[in-house]
């Protein structure tokens, strides 16, 4: 935060999707006035529950959708309207993705080497053939997946979900990026196996240098592995600050719902009468006021009127929420 | 946390509430002893379940977890008699309030299924059919049960689904119109059509987000309280069940690693793997500590590692544990498979084998 230019800065990024066509028409605002920033060597997790925009940001920022009001800088430099394909390419190669389900995002019919030899062909074609092939290999052993002449040449199948999810982030670190953007990388492996994959984030941020946009649903593996934590709500940010800061005294109570959620099994249980029961928000259309306040036990007359902007409550942490910012302890769930 | 909150660590009886399944809350519900499953391939006899006992309790809510891999679907599969080929049971047995379930013929099968019986499967999504309404998927239920009625039909429909927190209305709802946590929720109060005695859920919110997830967990324990069938919960996520299971089964490689209540197991994990698959999710409290989980994975069921199966990935590993079979020992109220714990035991003076390898 503190960078001059930092790594990827966003403005004011919103997302509508029109639904319905003739007098029908509505508008899903799946992200709404997000501005967020990455720096250098950086972990942000960015957690939500399904339906709050997380993965839409992710995708924005791939320049996988095209934004329907706001900018993306990266380096400085703006990227959101890039048009010419090899501005575009060089782009994505510096800021690659990763998908969720790693058993679908690879071709069954080709080895494992096929994808990351293909995308070093795309995105570095100053390499000669064998250059390829001792990068690939590079990257297999960093991410570790060794030893690397093995595992390139089998097929996806012969490989664990974790495994496959290790050569996604093998393919990313092909290209050199400075950002990697992980949509949700663990949430369809085993748990014993997810550490392992938040571990890697870690060594490459360490190691590497890259900075990487974890989002999650999960808040208790944000902790373990990010720097800095930006809560979303209905397509908007809701809570952001260091990842610690926020999750000692968190002030927005969705926030503090997710806290509640994560099972804890050190914890002593105790069950909301009215426990809330984790339905998605309502974004089509969607009318001023607090997005959140049809499930927050604190809503006052003023949420159902006036839209909270986040404001800063401590320093470096920042809160959309009209309670918290009116001096009063928030303690919802 | 709120004040109106109700503590359930204590699965107490809820009491006066309970309809016909709560009369047999107590009695043994179900029996499995010495259950084996093979799948049958080319590459010879899979084991995917192996010598596996347990008897569950009514009302008693029993988590089973362990890694993909290890067994646990297919141990439901089994209970639940729903294996197809290549998958068979070689040995043992499966006794549903004292009847044996393993050889009967499908027709017997299906007069048990759904009205004591009922299976949640992990993925609603798939499991309920696109293209019939809420309310058309549970009448068919009812009238392959015999159910003629109308009234009665939409009557018990309605009160169900009311039951797990969906309005009725929603009994003319698609599957697409609901959301993930509401399928799931309604797959729920499916099984409960017929007030079952025992519910058996394959990982039933693993594809919901952490607020769904909690909240369909208490939901499930509420029921379960309230109406008293007892459950069978497989997930591979043990911080989930800690709080609402009253006995886990710890599985490895088709073989119960650790049987016992819950509590226990989680205060004093006596198997190694019990203590990895704790160790393997971070904590939202306390200091932040570098976790490993574990390392490697299950074995290849074909060519299963002699001794013990989980040797090559324990931490504690010992020579001899390379060099013979594991057997099933019993520490305190706890059965668990490792020979460190035996020999914890043998000074003790534990109670000994339970069952061999």
């Amino acid at each position: 935060m503190t960078d001059a230019v930092p790594l990827l800065r966003a403005e004011g990024l919103s997302k509508v999707f029109p639904i319905g066509g003739g007098l029908a028409r509505r508008r899903l605002h799946a992200v709404d006035d997000v501005s967020l920033q990455i720096g250098e060597r950086e972990i942000v997790a960015l957690a939500g529950e399904s339906g709050s925009g997380k993965s839409t940001v992710a995708r924005l920022l791939a320049r996988i959708y095209q934004p329907t009001a706001g900018e993306i800088y990266f380096a400085g430099r703006q990227v959101s309207r890039l048009r010419a394909h090899a501005d575009v390419l060089r782009y994505r190669g510096d800021v690659p993705m990763v998908f969720q389900d790693p058993f679908s995002s690879m071709n069954p019919v080709f080895r494992v080497s096929h994808g990351v030899l293909r995308s070093l062909k795309l995105h570095r074609p100053d390499l000669s053939k064998e250059e390829r092939l001792a990068e690939a290999h590079r990257v297999f052993e960093v991410v570790g997946l060794t030893p690397a002449a093995d595992v390139l040449q089998r097929f996806p199948y012969e490989l664990s979900g974790g495994q496959r999810q290790r050569v996604g982030f093998a393919q990313a670190l092909a290209m050199r990026p400075k950002l990697i953007l992980a949509d949700e990388p663990v949430s369809m492996l085993d748990v014993s196996i997810r550490i392992g994959l938040l571990n890697l984030m870690k060594q490459l941020r360490d190691d590497q240098g890259v900075s990487v946009l974890y989002i999650t649903h999960d808040i208790a593996s944000a902790r373990y592995v990010a720097d800095r934590l930006i809560v979303m709500y209905a397509g908007q940010i809701a809570e952001t600050g260091q990842v610690d800061e926020v999750l000692a005294s968190p002030r927005h109570p969705y926030t503090q719902l997710l806290l509640s959620a994560v099972p804890d099994p050190r914890a002593e249980l105790t069950l909301g009468e009215g426990a809330d029961i984790g339905e998605p928000p309502r974004v089509i259309d969607p009318a001023p006021g607090c997005r959140f306040r049809w499930r927050c036990p604190v809503a006052t007359q003023e949420c159902h009127t006036v839209t909270p902007v986040l404001a800063e409550l401590a320093p470096g942490h920042e809160a959309a929420c009209l309670v918290a910012q009116s001096g009063a302890t928030v303690k919802a769930f | 946390m709120r004040s109106a909150s109700a503590d359930l660590t204590r699965p107490e009886p809820a009491g006066g509430t309970a309809g016909r399944a709560a009369s047999i809350r107590g009695a043994r519900v179900l029996e499995v002893s010495g259950l084996s499953v093979a799948y049958r391939t080319r590459r010879g006899d899979v084991k995917a379940v192996d010598d596996v006992s347990f008897e569950l309790a009514g009302g008693e809510f029993l988590g089973i977890v362990g890694e993909s891999g290890c067994g646990k679907s297919t141990l439901l599969f089994a209970i639940a008699q729903l294996l197809v080929p290549p998958a068979e049971i070689m040995a043992g047995s499966v006794a549903f309030k004292g009847t044996e379930l393993t050889g009967r013929s499908e027709r017997e099968l299906a007069g048990i299924r759904w009205k004591e019986m009922s299976v949640v499967m992990q993925s609603a999504m798939n499991a309920l059919n696109p293209v019939k309404t809420i309310g058309s998927q549970f009448a068919d239920a009812m009238r392959a049960h015999g159910e003629t009625s109308k009234t009665a039909i939409a009557g018990r429909s309605a009160e169900v689904l009311h039951m797990v927190g969906i309005d009725p209305v929603h009994l003319k709802s698609y599957p697409h119109q609901l959301s993930g946590g509401m399928r799931q929720r309604a797959m729920i109060a499916m099984a409960l059509l017929f007030t079952p005695d025992l519910v058996i859920m394959d990982e039933p919110t693993s594809a919901l987000d952490v607020v769904a997830q909690r909240s369909l967990m208490v939901q499930i324990k509420q029921l379960q309280q309230e109406i008293g069938f007892a459950a069978i919960f497989v997930t591979h996520d043990m911080s989930l069940v800690s709080h609402f299971s009253d006995r886990l089964l710890v599985m490895y490689a088709g073989q119960v690693a650790e049987l016992g209540p819950t509590r226990h197991v989680f205060d004093l994990p006596r198997h190694p793997y019990t203590a990895g698959l704790m160790e393997a999710f971070p904590s939202i409290r306390g200091p932040k500590l570098p976790l490993t989980g574990i390392p490697g994975s299950p074995p290849d069921l074909v060519r299963m590692p002699l001794g013990c199966r989980f040797a090559p990935r324990c931490p504690q590993v010992q020579d001899r544990c390379r060099e013979q079979s594991v057997d099933l020992v019993s520490v305190d109220e706890v059965q668990v498979r490792c020979l460190l714990a035996s020999a914890l035991t043998d000074r003790l003076g534990g109670n000994g084998v339970i069952s061999g390898d």
